[in-house]
């Protein structure tokens, strides 16, 4: 980390942009929503300034597929949207899964369905993680719970979808975007130094390469079969290499942030060296994003009272923790999933569990944020306490 | 014995997929010859979108992208923007460019991409059967108007005239409309395209040759017929010719790189 | 003077259009009435005296499937 970097207070949004032309985010198309209008205003202001691609397109549909192209030239390229946008970008990213195009699309999410609200939601897990457009194919999908995660998942994401040729979803909900913090950027990667495609377009001359057809069309059914399994070998690596959390008094000695390259986002919130152990809590709160913050914020309630909570929060939504979130099952304990959503997580809990604890949820919908208190109340309820 | 017309070198020599008599193979081939004059192929890029132009990449010697139904103008963007000293190409069918992908094109257009776009339009969807395209004609029968077009009392829509549509956007600089049934119209056909792509590498843009073309399997006729009836329908309706060139004006200001 | 040429066809590319024979001025081709591999029945260079090099069938040809030489002196 270099010497001259400060703390900086900034938006979400704005974060988030600034991470993503520090990681060499050279083409950037959007549409105006809210919640996420100021991550777009900061790109048209700063890529330009950097000599680089900035377009405000007509709509999320172009956006996507201005991005789609972009990265067919080998290029680091990005979108970004809430919710609605986001729907209309899934044939897109769909296309972009289905050619192994790397691209990176921020959802900054507020509550549906429908026009809805343009206050904070997790509501699109499932739009997410089960693919949201037509096909079997999967993103990496990466939520923050700070400014500072959102900057340095933000980052991290270009490096992912270049690694392994998928879409990378930066999954933050209305607040992380909205919300204001100190933030320590990641250090500008220079143009030069980004990995070279020589599946991308362009070039060719200069290659002296045969040409590229970048597709995702495959007409007959044996052969396609075979490149959507080929494709499913690289999800198993990356469900192997990539899952990221962090475990808060749930079985683990200390703050586990686990990933391929031992990426941990450095939040330093709850090491785990609080003297608690997984012995000692009587609960695993299970939630990512705000509603996470949330859960930390009902366990030092909890703690007051002389009860002992854990906190399991998936940092990727997909590929999710699922043996992670086993291994903390084991010992029986309830877990309480909480989200803004009617229970969309709390599903991959249930599979990663498969019964081996009680599973229960909290969800407040609407754009309504679950309070510590609630939480905590909730908590009470389950252990009878 | 002096070779005056053989197969350009930027064209594989493979049988195309595309039906007898259709239009898309001569302007493959047109697109292919000026590629091979102006020695460009190892910087070029097309985007050949869904309709019969998605086999378009099995027969060009050079990078492709296949984007998403009507979002051929958005990708080209996309590809044009990364690779300015490129020739882009960004090659569509009348439903991609008229009908889902209508926004893409006007504000492409509009925002002055420096592409060049190929508009392949032969009044009907060819890949699907033979369904209403928003140029078909009225009266003309399709799969799904088979009674004929019908403006009136089935709301059916009237033909759309792109080229002249774009031609009012400030950003269009070249736009012009040919079509492949005649061996003039062809060579006519191959100048517009010609000065489009000459345009586009002196770093002008947005260029458009719109091509009337055959579609004989989905109008239900013969090669040869499929020609008399293009030439007797659709170009009293869409006129052929130069609908907007503003390449003198602007080749005043824009320095002229010569053609590699 | 006007030139004299020669049009060769690729019997097998040809998918038997027959718009090069539409489009030729001087009539120097009509279908075959051999097939080729595909069952088709090509296009065909027969009454090759007459062709003029005008590269008409060429540029109306959407399979590319023909060359269009123009012969020089003696050549026949």
């Amino acid at each position: 980390m270099s010497v001259a970097e400060e703390k900086k207070l900034m938006k979400g949004n704005e974060a988030m942009a600034e991470a993503a032309l520090r990681a060499g985010c050279r083409a950037y198309f959007g549409y105006p929503i809210t919640p996420q209008n100021e991550l777009i205003a900061y790109m048209a202001r700063h890529m330009l300034e950097r000599g680089r691609v900035f377009i405000q397109a007509e709509s999320e549909i172009a956006a996507v597929n201005m991005v789609y192209g972009a990265a067919s030239t080998g290029a680091r390229a990005m979108t970004s949207s809430s919710s609605p946008g986001i729907s209309l970008k899934q044939e897109g990213i769909s296309y972009a899964a289905g050619a192994d195009m790397p691209i990176v699309v921020a959802n900054v999410v507020r509550a549906g369905p429908g026009l809805g609200a343009i206050a904070p939601s997790q509501g699109d897990y499932f739009q997410s993680t089960r693919g949201g457009g037509h096909g079997d194919y999967y993103c990496i999908v990466l939520a923050p719970k700070s400014v500072q995660e959102a900057a340095d998942l933000t980052y991290l994401a270009f490096d992912l979808a270049d690694k392994w040729r998928v879409p990378v979803i930066l999954q933050a909900d209305g607040m992380i975007g909205q919300m204001m913090e100190g933030v320590v950027l990641p250090p500008e990667r220079p143009l030069d130094s980004l990995p070279k495609k020589d599946w991308a377009v362009g070039g060719m001359e200069a290659s002296r390469r045969e040409p590229n057809h970048i597709t995702s069309i495959d007409l007959v059914p044996e052969s396609f079969e075979k490149k959507i399994r080929a494709r499913f070998e690289r999800y198993a690596k990356i469900k192997a290499e990539e899952v990221r959390f962090e475990s808060v008094s749930c079985g683990y000695d200390e703050m586990d942030v686990s990933g391929g390259t031992g990426a941990g986002t450095g939040t330093g919130t709850g090491t785990g060296k609080a003297g608690c152990s997984a012995e000692d809590a009587e609960l695993v709160l299970v939630a990512y994003g705000t509603s996470a913050r949330v859960c930390l914020g009902a366990r030092k309630l909890a703690e007051k009272e002389g009860i002992k909570l854990g906190l399991f929060r998936p940092v990727t939504l997909w590929p999710f923790p699922e043996k992670e979130l086993a291994r903390v099952s084991a010992n029986g304990k309830p877990m309480l999933v909480v989200e803004m959503s009617m229970g969309q997580m709390v599903e991959d809990v249930k599979l990663s569990t498969l019964g081996k604890c009680p599973v229960h949820f909290l969800g407040r919908v609407g754009g309504v944020i679950p309070t510590e208190e609630e939480v905590f109340a909730e908590v009470r309820r389950i252990l009878g306490r | 014995m002096k070779k005056l017309f053989g197969h350009p070198e930027s064209l594989e020599r493979i049988q195309t997929k595309y039906c007898a008599g259709c239009g898309h193979g001569v302007i493959h081939r047109l697109i292919t010859e000026l590629i091979d004059e102006m020695g460009i192929r190892g910087h070029t890029v097309i985007t050949n979108p869904v309709g019969c132009s998605i086999w378009a990449d099995l027969y060009f010697k050079f990078d492709s992208v296949q984007p998403p139904h009507g979002r051929t103008p958005a990708a080209a963007t996309g590809i044009k923007r990364l690779l300015p000293d490129h020739l882009v190409i960004c090659y569509q069918g009348d439903g991609d460019l008229a009908a889902i992908g209508t926004a893409e094109i006007i504000h492409a257009a509009n925002r002055g991409e420096k592409f060049t776009t190929i508009f392949v339009n032969n009044a009907i969807y060819g890949m699907t059967g033979g369904q209403m395209a928003p140029t078909t004609l009225v009266g003309q029968k399709a799969a799904t108007a088979p009674l004929g077009r019908d403006p009136v009392e089935a709301g059916m829509g009237y033909p759309i005239r792109v080229s002249e549509l774009l031609s009012q956007l400030e950003g269009t600089r070249y736009i012009a409309r040919g079509a492949v049934d005649t061996p003039a119209n062809v060579r006519k056909t191959k100048s517009y395209i010609r000065k489009a792509f000459q345009a586009q590498m002196s770093g002008v843009g947005f260029t458009m040759v719109e091509i009337l073309s055959p579609c004989p399997t989905n109008w239900g006729m013969s090669p040869v017929d499929a020609i008399d009836w293009l030439q007797n329908n659709m170009i009293p309706f869409y006129h052929l010719g130069e609908i907007k060139n503003q390449l003198e004006a602007v080749s005043a200001s824009v320095p002229k790189e010569a053609a590699k | 003077m006007a030139k004299r040429g020669k049009a060769t066809i690729d019997r097998d590319r040809c998918k038997g259009c027959y718009l090069c024979v539409r489009a030729c001025p001087v009539k120097v081709l009509e279908p075959d009435t051999r097939v080729n591999s595909t069952g088709t029945y090509p296009s065909l260079s027969r009454y090759t005296d007459k062709c003029i090099a005008c590269g008409s069938c060429y540029l109306v040809c959407p399979d590319a499937c023909i060359e269009v030489f123009e012969l020089e002196g003696g050549e026949s």
